[in-house]
């Protein structure tokens, strides 16, 4: 800890507060993966917590590094991350669609099957 | 702020092995890409703190260049399950 004005202080506790915040979203998207029932709510949970936490912890470095030539590679990568993990989500998504995975309904929770939702939509 | 540091790339390393469950165990081939894909990220926000911790700003640069290589394999991997091979055009 080098100096502890008010300036230090904030900086400190703004690292602290980023860094966890991006842990626990995190920890929300590897919860979503493991226990939602569909690669689309995988796809849902995975993508989306993760751009956040990846925003956070990277953030908590920039602000940890000022403003040089390493604090804004962080904050380039955390706009590259936003634009390349949609992407990466949208085809992943598409990809499944077209391939046939059909979407999880509660209904059929005991008969997971293409052939029982044809036959309960017609 | 290094031990801090050390302790949420020690976290990152727990949540990858989670993710790893989903990778090796899920039904489909869409569900271990989307598992892949959720590790590489994780990789380049360890690669960031690896940098921080040990003071070596050449791995921010590793991670910038994964981040590109994670997207480039799922969209091949997407476009392999959508179509079946390499595009024909």
């Amino acid at each position: 800890m080098p100096n502890l004005d008010l300036f230090g202080i904030i900086k400190l506790a703004l690292i602290y507060i980023c860094a966890i915040m991006g842990l626990f979203f995190f920890l929300v998207g590897v919860f979503g993966l493991v226990r939602l029932p569909d690669v689309y709510c995988r796809l849902h949970a995975g993508t989306k917590c993760d751009t956040l936490g990846l925003g956070g912890i990277l953030f908590a470095l920039a602000i940890y590094e000022g403003f040089s030539g390493d604090g804004f590679k962080m904050v380039t990568l955390i706009f590259l991350n936003m634009i390349l993990s949609s992407v990466c989500g949208h085809a992943i998504a598409r990809a499944a669609y077209r391939v046939g995975i059909m979407p999880w309904r509660k209904r059929y929770e005991t008969t997971y099957s293409r052939e029982g939702l044809a036959d309960a939509d017609s | 702020m290094n031990d801090f540091f050390t302790v949420v790339t020690a976290i990152l390393v727990l949540y990858m092995f989670v993710c790893l469950y989903r990778a090796i165990a899920g039904p489909t081939l869409a569900d271990r890409l989307v598992a892949v894909n959720l590790i590489g990220t994780k990789t380049v926000v360890a690669l960031s703190l690896i940098a921080f911790i040990f003071d070596q700003s050449m791995y921010i640069d590793t991670a910038i260049v994964y981040a590109l290589l994670n997207f480039i394999v799922t969209i091949a991997v997407a476009r392999y399950l959508e179509t079946g091979g390499l595009p024909s055009a």
